[in-house]
């Protein structure tokens, strides 16, 4: 299933940079007009004259052998040019994904718990940062925290792990702010909707405390689809980190992404995109399995369909 | 009328409201009866007359936002007043067996948890000590491999096997009282026998008081003492179970006695009490049964009628008296 997903999508990322418009040569050249002789080169040189199918078997059986190909502008290799960038990337959207849990959730039980007062607030706190897009959110951390406060440095990814927390706090914040509405909202309704349950009526009747209540029957229960939203936003904050990493200047494969776009170097757009698409599927791998530890009813033989 | 009387649960003037769309609506009207220690008590009546609302509300698992007026004493103890600690080991005390096993056990915890929660969390039994206990009383509800299927979850075992599963965990507590929300509805109809044995059985050996609740007067009177019948949010007719069902005093009773199948009588079209069944809110200002019975007279819809003694037991109609006798085997003339 997973190495299908793979497969597939692999053929659409590279079919699509296929198709889309532009020439690598002219790229390459900058404008100016090569002789007949240098473009034979250059063709021969990064087999572009291959028919497609021959072009994509080659590139993939590379890619399996972690080589991704040769960025033309740059001339060097696509593997090492995302190795390199791919730890600032990990780091943002390990930090973001914290602050999504333990934010996001925290304030989903409190909401969920809580009528009154305090699920008001959750719900325009969550409706406040829903209608945030990470670029906005960037913007205002940026202008508020590191220009008018001087709190957090402006740009950068810093040395040593105080100073990339420090370097890396206003980014994931706003990389987080908008997904933590998203997982506030599922887990508030979650843990209403567990509260609900005949077997918490059981639960009540026989006299168990409320915190054990709350931990053994509501949350326990409510972590099955917490888990899935939580993993679905995860996977989703590698592709969504290209936009902070820009405001914020720091050297991830995200903002690289962008920049081997602007720039036609498509050997490194394929070779993102392939990892992005590595990474969703993976992490989606690993929410199926936890899925299947959480709830007894899911067996992972047949999940698997 | 307290525990001086030795009664184990004292019901009096009961009545709820629950919120439904921002007005209070009257669930339960006057409802008073007693149990005493090892006592069984039938409450019997059709869907929406209140019976599994009174447990609920002996229970104290009523939604929230709900009012409670009259009295419901527990060992001479306020129940409506009970809150924290005193409420936990009141529920300690009184356990509860839903309809639904399915529902009412939650479904991503094994057998073993569900079963143990109570005695480990609240009694402060060890591991070890529990899952005996439980094995123990595995066995005793027909479940021989109970070892097995304590590591089990719930999707594993079918609605019988869950029902038995969840009538011995609330016995491993030792409760004094057992409230039993239409235990066998939910399942097959030969299932159903046994189980509701096992439950009997395991009762009377007890020694433990029992209100069972069940729209099935038959079964009611097979297996408890006394029989409470419901309509509307009232009880109309508290009796001993026998003389309920040869001399019913109140008209709806004697409709439900005549709504059973007879294996033994004429093969006419069953008998049905006209009409259809009231909630409490929507039923008629003086008696609640008037706009269905077939002995109502003008006098009827003036005043709700008092539940009133009469030799063995109570009754809610102003004609008892009057109509006793006429109402027996069916009580449906024409």
């Amino acid at each position: 299933m997973l190495i299908v997903t793979l497969f597939v999508a692999s053929f659409a990322i590279y079919a699509a940079m296929y198709l889309a418009p532009g020439n690598p040569i002219a790229a390459l050249t900058g404008g100016r007009t090569p002789t007949p002789q240098a473009i034979q080169v250059l063709e021969e040189r990064y087999h572009l004259n291959d028919p497609f199918l021959v072009r994509y078997v080659r590139w993939l059986g590379n890619a399996l052998t972690g080589d991704l190909g040769v960025s033309i502008p740059l001339r060097s290799d696509v593997s090492t040019l995302i190795r390199q960038r791919i730890g600032t990337t990990v780091q943002l959207v390990a930090f973001a994904s914290l602050i999504i849990v333990v934010v996001g959730i925290g304030l989903g039980v409190l909401g969920g718990l809580r009528r009154g007062i305090v699920d008001n607030v959750v719900i325009v706190l969550s409706t406040l940062s829903a209608a945030v897009p990470s670029f906005v959110a960037s913007i205002i951390l940026l202008s508020v925290f590191a220009v008018n406060l001087g709190w957090f440095p402006v740009l950068g990814g810093g040395d040593g792990f105080v100073d990339q927390v420090r370097h890396l706090t206003l980014p994931a914040f706003a990389l987080a702010f908008s997904s933590i509405a998203l997982v506030a909202r599922i887990t508030r309704a979650s843990v209403r909707e567990e509260m609900g349950r005949e077997h918490v009526q059981t639960a009540i009747s026989r006299g168990i405390p409320y915190r054990l209540i709350v931990r053994r029957h509501v949350m326990r229960n409510a972590a099955i689809p917490i888990t899935t939203i939580v993993g679905i936003t995860v996977a989703s904050l590698f592709a969504a980190s290209a936009v902070v990493e820009r405001a914020f200047t720091l050297n991830g494969i995200g903002a690289y992404l962008i920049q081997a776009a602007l720039s036609k170097d498509i050997a490194v757009v394929q070779g993102i995109s392939l990892v992005i698409v590595a990474v969703f599927v993976v992490v989606n791998a690993i929410v199926d399995f936890l899925y299947a530890t959480l709830d007894p009813r899911v067996s992972l033989g047949t999940s698997a369909s | 009328m307290s525990a001086a009387d030795g009664r184990l649960l004292d019901v009096a003037s009961l009545a709820v409201q629950l919120p439904v769309g921002g007005e209070l609506r009257t669930v339960l009207h006057d409802v008073s009866f007693h149990i005493g220690p090892g006592e069984a008590l039938g409450l019997v009546g059709e869907s929406g007359s209140g019976k599994s609302m009174t447990a609920r509300a002996i229970a104290r698992l009523l939604p929230a936002g709900a009012v409670t007026t009259g009295t419901i004493s527990y060992a001479g103890g306020d129940v409506t007043a009970l809150k924290g600690a005193a409420l936990r080991s009141y529920r300690a005390e009184v356990a509860m067996v839903f309809q639904d096993p399915r529902a009412h056990i939650n479904p991503v915890r094994r057998i073993g948890d569900f079963m143990t929660e109570a005695l480990r969390t609240n009694h402060g039994v060890s591991k070890a000590d529990a899952v005996a206990r439980a094995i123990g009383l595995l066995a005793e509800v027909g479940i021989a491999d109970g070892q097995r299927r304590l590591e089990q979850h719930p999707h594993e075992l079918s609605g019988g096997l869950l029902q038995r599963v969840m009538i011995a965990s609330a016995l491993l507590t030792e409760p004094r009282l057992l409230l039993a929300d239409e235990p066998t509805t939910a399942l097959d109809v030969t299932t159903q026998a046994d189980v509701m044995a096992i439950l009997d059985d395991l009762r009377r050996e007890r020694g433990m008081a029992l209100l069972f609740i069940t729209h099935d007067l038959e079964l009611a009177s097979a297996v408890c003492d006394r029989t409470a019948v419901m309509y509307a949010g009232q009880l109309v007719e508290q009796r001993t179970s026998s003389q309920l069902h040869d001399d019913p005093l109140h008209p709806y009773t004697a409709g439900l006695v005549g709504a059973r199948p007879r294996i033994d009588g004429d093969v006419t079209r069953l008998a049905a009490i006209p009409g259809r069944p009231r909630s409490a809110y929507e039923a008629p200002a003086g008696c609640a049964f008037a706009d269905r019975c077939e002995h109502v007279e003008d006098a009827c819809g003036e005043a709700r009628p008092p539940l009133e003694p009469i030799e063995d037991g109570f009754v809610r109609c102003r004609r008892a008296t009057e109509l006793r006798g006429m109402l027996r085997a069916g009580g449906r003339h024409g």
